[in-house]
C-alpha cells in the first residue's frame, strides 16, 4: 500500500532491463518498497544474469529489496495477463506498476522493411495496450495503484526523423491518457511520462538533443510525480513548454527539423 | 465504492460501504469471503488506514445492534461494539459512573477502542482500554461468534489487534463511580523538556489524570517546555452549590471551514498560538466541566481539516523509561527544524495490557501532528522510528500511516505470537485493512 508520505511497498517493472525503469524501481526502493518484480524477455543472457546476482535484480536486493524475475515478453500479447497475474502472486497488492519497454528501432532501415516496422509498432504500441489492460483491471480490482506508462515526446508531435517510433509512441500516450479517464474514480491511476532524448543505451551512438537528459533524472521526476499524485510527468520538466510551442509550429517548417 | 481516508485524511482508497443493522447480517457478509475481504470501521477516528480497505468491503458498526446497559451494582458496562463513547457518557455521567479510559475524543466507538487498546489521560494509574475489560464478543471469520474473557489468547490478540482476528460485537467493562461531572484541574509551565519529565514522574501518581503539551517552537534554553495539566474528578463539596451536580451537555460543536487552505497551520500561527497558550496558563486551579477537560478538540467539528487537503499524519510513539534521551533528541530536532505541530502531547505511561500489538509500555509517550505536505517529513520521521525502536519503544499503529514494515517485530516482540493466533482465527485473511497491507500484518 502506498502510504500517507506517497511511499510504496511493491513495483512491478514490464521491461525489466530498462534503465529508466531500474532507476525508479531503485528510487522507490530507496523510499521504502519492499518488493520489486521485473518482467523480462526471457533470453539465455538475462538467465545468466539473473544466476550470477551481478544484474539489476542483484543490486536492488543489496539495498534491501525481495526481488523477483518474471518472463515477460512484450511482443506475446497473449502472455501479458498471465504474467501480471504471477506477478501479483508474488507482490500481493501491485502499487506501482512501470510500463518500461520499448524498441527506437533505425527510421531508415523501417522505411527499407515494412514488416520490421510494424513488430516494432506491435511491441511499442500493441504491447503496452494489452499489458495495460491486464494491469488495469488488476488495479481497479484492488482499489488502488498506478500505472506508469513511459511515453515519450516523439509522441507528443511526430517527427519525419522517426515517424514509426512516434507513431507509435503517439498511439501509447493516447492510450494511456484513456486509460487514465477509464480508472477514474477506481482509486488507480495512470502516469503519462513524456521524457526527451535520454542518453543511454536505447540512444547510444546517436547525438543528443538539446534539452537532453537521463535516466537517473527522467527517474527522479518520476518519483516525485508519483508523490504529487501527477497525471503527466515531462522531463526534463521545461519540455513541456517548448512542446506547447512545437505543437503549433507551421507543418512547412516542423518537418524540416533536423532530427 | 466510497473513498474513504482515516482522521489525518491522508491515502483514500475506494471500499464498498456496508452497514450491517444486526450481527446475523455481519455474520452473512463475512461468511461470504469478500475476495478483498472485510473490516470493521466505527467513527473513522483512527488516524492512518487502519479502517480502510482498498476494493474491499467495509462494515460501518455505528448502527449495529445499538445500545447498551449498565449494572448499576457492579458499574459494569455492556455495550455493542458500534456504540461511540459520546453515547455512553452521555447516559453514564448523568448515573455517576464515567468510562474507565477515554482518549483524546469521545466520537470513537467501544469496538475500536478495544481494537486499538485506546490510552488515555489515566494511562500511568489505570493502564489502557483492554485492561477494564470483562468480556467481549467476536465475531470471527468463519461467521461465528464467541465469547472471549482475558483468560483466552484471543482474548488478548484481538484487544489492540486493529479488527484484524475478527469484529468486537460487544463489550463489557468496568467504570468508574463519579461524585460530579467536573474535573478539580491544576496547571502548572515547565522551563524545558527536562522539567517537565521531572515535574511528572515526581506528581503524576497524585492525580488520575495528566497530560503535558509541549512547545516544540521553543528553542535553545527553552526547547520543550509545557504546559502540565493534572485533573481529577472533582468531589461534591468541591463544585459550587450547582443544580446538578452531575450535568452532561457538552457545548454544541462548531464546525472546521471546509475550505481551509493547505498551509493554514504554519510556523506564524502556530507560534503566535504556543506563545498565547504558554503565556495564559499561569499557575492555577480551576474546576471545568468533562468535556473540555478530556476532549478538548471536539467542540470544533473536523477540526482534522485546518491541515488543509493535503492531510496530515499523527506521529506517537512510545519508549521506555531509561529511555528519555530518545525524547529529547526527538523535541530538539524537531525544535531545531521548526517543524510545525499543533497539540504535542506528552504523557507518561503505567503499565501496559497483556495485548499483543497494544501500544502503551512502561515509560514515556509523545504525540504530534505534522502536516503531510512538509518537505523532508518522511525522512525525518523515519530518523525518529529508529531511534524509537532501537530504545525499545514502537508507534501507535492506530495512528500509524507510514511506518515500515521491517520495524514493526522489533517494535512489537510479540507480532509473531499474535501472527499465529490470528491465521488459527483467519487463514484466509478475511478480515484486512490498508493497514495490514501496508505492513504485511
Amino acid at each position: 500500500m502506498r502510504n500517507a508520505l506517497g511511499a510504496v511497498d511493491s513495483v512491478l517493472l514490464l521491461g525489466g532491463r530498462s534503465e529508466i525503469g531500474l532507476a525508479t524501481a531503485e528510487l522507490l526502493v530507496r523510499a521504502g518498497a519492499r518488493t520489486v518484480v521485473l518482467a523480462t524477455r526471457p533470453t539465455p543472457a538475462a538467465a545468466a544474469r539473473a544466476a550470477d546476482g551481478d544484474g539489476p535484480a542483484g543490486r536492488l536486493t543489496r539495498l534491501g529489496a525481495e526481488v523477483h524475475e518474471i518472463d515477460f515478453d512484450a511482443a506475446r500479447p497473449e502472455t501479458h495477463a498471465k504474467a501480471i497475474d504471477t506477478a501479483a502472486r508474488l507482490a500481493g497488492d501491485l502499487d506501482v506498476v512501470i510500463a518500461a519497454f520499448g524498441v527506437l528501432g533505425d527510421q531508415a532501415a523501417y522505411e527499407d522493411d515494412p514488416v520490421s516496422a510494424a513488430e516494432s509498432v506491435a511491441v511499442n504500441l500493441g504491447g503496452h495496450v494489452s499489458a495495460g489492460l491486464s494491469v488495469a483491471r488488476r488495479l481497479r480490482e484492488q482499489g488502488h495503484g498506478t500505472l506508469v506508462v513511459l511515453s515519450s515526446v516523439a509522441g507528443v508531435r511526430v517527427r519525419r526523423a522517426n515517424f514509426v517510433y512516434g507513431a507509435a509512441k503517439a498511439g501509447l500516450d493516447g492510450f494511456a491518457q484513456g486509460l487514465g479517464d477509464a480508472l477514474h474514480g477506481s482509486g488507480a491511476r495512470v502516469m503519462v511520462v513524456r521524457p526527451g532524448f535520454v542518453k543511454g543505451r536505447m540512444t547510444k551512438g546517436l547525438p543528443a538533443a538539446p534539452m537532453a537528459t537521463t535516466p537517473a533524472e527522467v527517474a527522479v521526476a518520476v518519483v516525485q510525480g508519483l508523490r504529487d499524485g501527477s497525471p503527466v510527468v515531462w522531463a526534463p520538466r521545461g519540455l513541456r513548454l517548448v512542446f506547447t510551442a512545437m505543437r503549433v509550429l507551421p507543418r512547412a517548417l516542423w518537418r524540416r527539423l533536423p532530427r | 465504492m466510497t473513498f474513504l481516508t482515516g482522521w489525518g485524511r491522508t491515502s483514500p482508497t475506494p471500499a464498498t460501504l456496508v452497514a450491517p443493522r444486526t450481527v446475523a447480517e455481519l455474520a452473512a457478509l463475512v461468511a461470504g469471503s469478500p475476495p478483498r475481504g472485510l473490516i470493521a470501521r466505527g467513527l473513522g477516528r483512527a488516524y492512518g488506514d487502519a479502517a480502510q480497505n482498498a476494493g474491499g468491503l467495509v462494515a460501518d458498526l455505528t448502527r449495529l445492534e445499538p445500545g447498551w446497559s449498565l449494572d448499576p451494582a457492579t458499574g459494569v458496562v455492556t455495550a455493542s461494539g458500534g456504540t461511540s463513547l459520546h453515547d455512553l457518557m452521555t447516559g453514564l455521567v448523568p448515573k455517576g459512573w464515567f468510562v474507565p479510559v477515554t482518549p483524546g475524543t469521545r466520537h470513537v466507538t467501544v469496538g475500536g477502542a478495544v481494537a486499538a487498546d485506546v490510552h488515555g489521560k489515566n494511562h500511568h494509574l489505570d493502564s489502557s482500554f483492554g485492561a477494564h475489560l470483562r468480556s467481549l464478543t467476536l465475531l470471527t471469520a468463519d461467521g461465528t461468534t464467541r465469547v472471549l474473557t482475558p483468560s483466552d489468547e484471543t482474548f488478548w490478540a484481538t484487544v489492540g489487534g486493529m479488527g484484524l482476528t475478527g469484529v468486537v460485537v460487544e463489550a463489557s467493562f468496568g467504570c468508574v463511580p463519579i461524585e460530579t461531572s467536573r474535573v478539580r484541574v491544576e496547571v502548572t509551565r515547565t522551563r524545558d523538556l527536562d522539567h517537565t519529565l521531572e515535574v511528572m514522574a515526581a506528581t503524576d501518581d497524585g492525580h488520575r489524570y495528566t497530560v503535558a503539551w509541549v512547545d516544540l517552537l521553543a528553542r535553545g534554553a527553552r526547547t520543550g517546555r509545557g504546559v502540565l495539566t493534572r485533573g481529577d474528578h472533582a468531589r461534591r463539596d468541591e463544585i459550587p452549590r450547582a443544580r446538578d451536580p452531575l450535568a452532561f451537555a457538552p457545548a454544541a460543536r462548531v464546525a472546521a471551514p471546509p475550505w481551509a487552505p493547505n498551509g493554514l497551520l504554519n510556523r506564524a500561527t502556530v507560534r503566535a498560538f504556543n506563545q498565547a497558550w504558554y503565556a495564559k496558563a499561569r499557575e492555577r486551579r480551576v474546576i471545568q466541566d468533562i468535556a473540555p477537560f478530556f476532549h478538548p478538540l471536539d467542540f470544533m467539528e473536523g477540526w482534522n481539516r485546518m491541515y488543509g487537503p493535503r492531510g496530515f499524519v499523527q506521529y506517537q510513539f512510545a519508549v521506555p523509561f531509561g529511555a528519555e534521551d530518545v525524547l529529547r533528541r526527538v523535541v530538539s530536532r524537531l525544535s531545531a527544524d521548526g517543524v510545525v505541530s499543533f497539540v504535542p502531547v506528552l504523557k507518561r505511561f503505567g503499565p501496559g495490557t497483556p495485548g499483543m500489538l497494544s501500544f502503551p509500555l512502561p515509560g514515556w509517550t509523545l504525540a504530534l501532528d505534522v502536516p503531510a505536505g512538509l518537505p523532508g517529513l518522511a525522512r525525518l520521521l523515519r530518523v525518529f522510528d529508529t531511534w524509537v525502536a532501537e530504545a525499545g519503544g514502537r508507534l501507535y499503529l492506530a495512528k500509524d500511516s507510514r511506518m515500515r514494515a521491517e520495524l514493526l517485530p522489533v517494535m512489537y516482540p510479540r507480532l509473531a505470537e499474535w501472527a499465529r493466533i490470528r491465521q488459527s482465527l483467519d487463514p484466509e485473511g478475511i478480515f484486512r485493512s490498508d493497514l495490514a497491507r501496508r505492513l504485511g500484518l
